[in-house]
């Protein structure tokens, strides 16, 4: 029984670990204004370029590297629509998504089925890795579960204790005043669509490369989607996001765990859906003012001339 | 400032103004909405380029291309509507806008400068709380204290006292005076009168974007300032024919209502309203109008209080309700609250009367008679336009205002309210609607007319209530002499009695 608990948590770490990177883009993202609905879309992208560059290569860390800059220049296209041409970004955001899941089908169609056996070790951290329980679970994990952890932190650092940080959460509030202090409103804007797209496309490559170290189209399963709930449930803060992510992580795992007692796994797999569904209709319960949501989220800003 | 002179699409807001201010000054700046004293700030604050002139501090002809380089020149700038985050704290705020702010731990790192700072003028605020749980008074003392963290010289202060309460004028006068002694510059724009004479030192006059006037405060009285800031003597109209009062149409009693800001903003207003008439509501825009004529047609709920037409209670009507009851309204910001942008020009023609049986027949429009009346609207209004068949976005804003108010008067109501109707509109346009609105008074309506513009006031008007601070300062026949002193009254200075109008 212990053993089934630990393997459990420990595979739920890994199934919260591309929910927790792809989250704190998307944190990042909708701090400074913009709102991504290509999350899904740029993930997909990421997960191919990833596992192409590896497999090609045999270099994971060069795959990982590929993934972050086509997430990057991937986005930008995002970025234009919503700031530069101050389009509709809910629409933009469906076409990113679109255009990434067809993109990488299309460009993913001569690796499908074919496995990688190139493996990144596991970091096992010494010492710690020998406490009890714990060490199991949360130190001696794959790299990615580092680096997003890492990153979380970083991401809620920038945002909350730099000037920069101040600036980006300034420019989702209110860009007009942010303006007038003499701070580049579209430069921030693209700065942070562009960094959450790299983001994205770090969750991708860790479900091609690492967890389940293999292609095929429409893998991301929604984890893009669900990504952007947790952004709301984690109200729009990287630290809250880790255990939000790590949390849905347990909620994909828990359904290998209840097949044996006889529930549908059709049942069970819709499990992570439902949730966010619940997620969602209890966070708008909550008082809008408490939710912390950037006051100009989704508003394309326009300089106002007279 | 040397010469200074902006124009937008072709109106000038600026006319060669020249301005200069000494070192531990306070100079006032002036003058009625729209009179170009914002415009003017925002060309000192590097918000807008000058078309022609120059700006000198200290003797040296400088560019100003954007606000960084203002405040680099020691300019600061609080505008009449805060440039502050609400959901941030103070201190993000103040860091947000400082230019010596360190990247790492920004908001440790200047507190104490901040502290000090606003321990040296007694400003006792919280930096740690959020913007939105400060007061408008602690609000503008941090814009205050954003200003002189980046060494402001010279600190420009955008209707200042707009938002603030009585007391926290005062307060803010005190700040001034304390800065005033260390040696700054400061400029007060206002339109109040009342806080020009006590404050500054010296006083510009603008009107229509030009300086029309200059004083030492203690050589000049309100009174001067009051013809000053209005430009002339008033004016009497001859165009407007007598006619007779009819009988009572509209009668308001003892009405409040509330502003978007939860404050009372229209404050136990009673007035009526005949046919035959047109009844002016004069007064410096924001002292309650809007809410006032948003409560008569319906929008905006009435506290307490009783709107009646034709004898009949319509108080907290529906608007439909009191549109069928004969109330038109042409409302303000005529793009926003007055058409349907994206719909063709004889979608707009009918947004109020759709449901009328000449136009509808149970689910379905009848389109027909929808663009004949369009087509009479266009040709009696002298719409200017290739279709019908035409977004009316694509209209100006004179043509947009003359199909609402075709669409407006077309059913013959017994009381149109009209907000700023020739607001931003040329002289052709402008000529053209007072006309009409005369036009209909002549046919047996009534008109209230909100207007900023005196001139317009008192060409159409038969009687004319001041409006300031919600509550209504006089209300007098249009040729009353007493109406000399209408900007006195626009700026609460002066109030006339109901009662005292007898014993004239």
């Amino acid at each position: 029984m212990e053993d089934i608990i630990i393997s459990t948590l420990q595979r739920a770490m890994v199934a919260g670990t591309p929910l927790l990177l792809a989250t704190t883009g998307e944190v990042i993202c909708e701090r400074s204004g913009i709102l991504n609905l290509g999350v899904e879309g740029v993930m997909s992208m990421g997960a191919v370029v990833a596992f192409i560059v590896t497999m090609t290569t045999g270099q994971p860390w060069l795959g990982v590297l590929a993934a972050l800059a086509s997430g990057m220049m991937f986005s930008i296209i995002h970025a234009f629509a919503s700031v530069t041409l101050q389009a509709n970004q809910v629409v933009s955001g469906l076409a990113m998504t679109m255009l990434g899941l067809g993109l990488s089908g299309m460009l993913g169609k001569p690796y499908v089925g074919k496995p990688l056996l190139i493996k990144m070790e596991d970091w096992v951290i010494p010492y710690l890795s020998d406490i009890p329980y714990l060490g199991k679970i949360l130190f001696s994990q794959g790299p990615f579960f580092y680096i997003a952890i890492f990153l979380a932190l970083a991401a809620w650092f920038l945002l909350e204790r730099t000037r920069l940080g101040i600036q980006i959460r300034s420019t989702g509030e209110n860009p007009k005043a942010t303006e007038t202090q003499g701070v580049n409103v579209f430069k921030l804007k693209y700065l942070s669509v562009i960094i959450g797209g790299g983001f994205s496309a770090l969750a991708g490559a860790h479900l091609s490369i690492s967890y389940s170290k293999s292609w095929i189209e429409g893998m991301t399963a929604g984890r893009g989607w669900i990504a952007i709930a947790l952004t709301i449930f984690a109200l729009w803060n990287p630290a809250r996001a880790i255990w939000a992510a790590f949390l849905f992580g347990g909620i994909f795992v828990v359904q290998y765990l209840l097949q044996p007692l006889g529930i549908s796994p059709n049942f069970l797999a819709m499990l992570p859906y439902i949730a966010t569904l619940l997620i969602l209709l209890l966070i708008s319960l909550k008082d809008p003012k408490k939710l912390n949501a950037p006051a100009m989220l989704g508003e394309p800003y326009k300089r106002s001339e007279r | 400032m040397k010469a200074i002179s902006k124009s937008f699409h072709g109106i000038h807001a600026n006319q060669d103004i020249n301005l200069f201010v000494e070192s531990g000054e306070i100079l006032g700046l002036l003058g009625e909405n729209g009179a170009g004293k914002t415009t003017l700030m925002n060309i000192l604050y590097g918000l807008y380029q000058p078309d022609s002139g120059q700006i000198k501090i200290n003797d040296k002809t400088i560019r100003i291309n954007n606000p960084i380089e203002s405040i680099n020149h020691g300019i600061g700038m609080v505008h009449q509507h805060f440039m502050l985050v609400q959901n941030h704290s103070v201190i993000e705020n103040i860091a947000l806008g400082y230019k010596d702010t360190p990247f790492f731990f920004p908001k440790i790192k200047i507190k104490d400068k901040v502290e000090q700072f606003s321990r040296q003028f007694d400003f006792h605020i919280d930096i740690t709380k959020k913007i939105w749980q400060l007061s408008a008074g602690e609000q503008q003392r941090v814009e205050i204290i954003k200003a002189l963290l980046n060494g402001a010289d010279l600190l420009i202060l955008d209707e200042p006292t707009s938002v603030l309460t009585p007391l926290e004028i005062k307060e803010l006068i005190y700040i001034l005076r304390e800065m005033k002694a260390k040696g700054h510059m400061i400029i007060f724009i206002s339109h109040k009168l009342d806080e020009i004479m006590d404050i500054c030192d010296r006083v510009l006059v603008l009107q229509k974007g030009r300086i029309v006037g200059a004083a030492d405060t203690k050589d000049t009285d309100k009174k001067s300032l009051a013809r000053m800031m209005v430009g002339r003597d008033v004016v009497f109209n001859i165009n407007r024919e007598k006619l007779t009062k009819g009988k009572k149409t509209l009668s308001v009693e003892n009405i409040n209502v509330i502003g978007d800001k939860g404050l009372l903003a229209v404050k136990n207003i009673s007035f009526e309203l005949f046919k035959n008439e047109i009844f002016g509501i004069a007064g410096v825009s924001g002292n309650g109008q809007r809410e006032l004529a948003e409560a008569i047609t319906g929008i905006r709920p009435i506290l307490s209080g009783k709107v009646k037409m034709n004898g009949q209670d319509i108080t907290n009507k529906g608007p439909r309700h009191i549109y069928d009851n004969g109330v038109s309204h042409v409302p303000e910001e005529r793009i926003r609250f007055g058409i349907a942008p994206g719909l063709f020009l004889y979608d707009n023609a009918i947004l109020k009367q759709h449901h009328l049986k000449k136009f509808s027949q149970r689910y379905f429009l009848k389109y027909d008679q929808v663009k004949n009346h369009t087509k009479t609207i266009v040709k009696e209004f002298k719409v200017s336009t290739h279709s019908i068949n035409n977004q009316i976005r694509n209209l100006s804003g004179g043509n947009i205002q003359k199909l609402i108010l075709g669409r407006e008067i077309s059913e013959q109501p017994q009381l149109l309210v009209a907000s700023h109707p020739t607001y931003g509109l040329d002289v052709g346009a402008t000529e053209f609607l007072r006309k009409h609105l005369l036009e209909i008074r002549k046919q047996g309506s009534a008109v209230l007319l909100f207007s900023e513009d005196l001139e317009e006031i008192f060409e159409l008007c038969d009687r004319i209530a001041v409006i300031f601070n919600g509550e209504i300062m006089a209300v007098l026949d249009s040729d009353d002499k007493r109406f000399s002193d209408i900007g006195l009254m626009m700026a609460g200075s002066i109030r006339i009695d109901p009662m005292e109008k007898q014993e004239c």
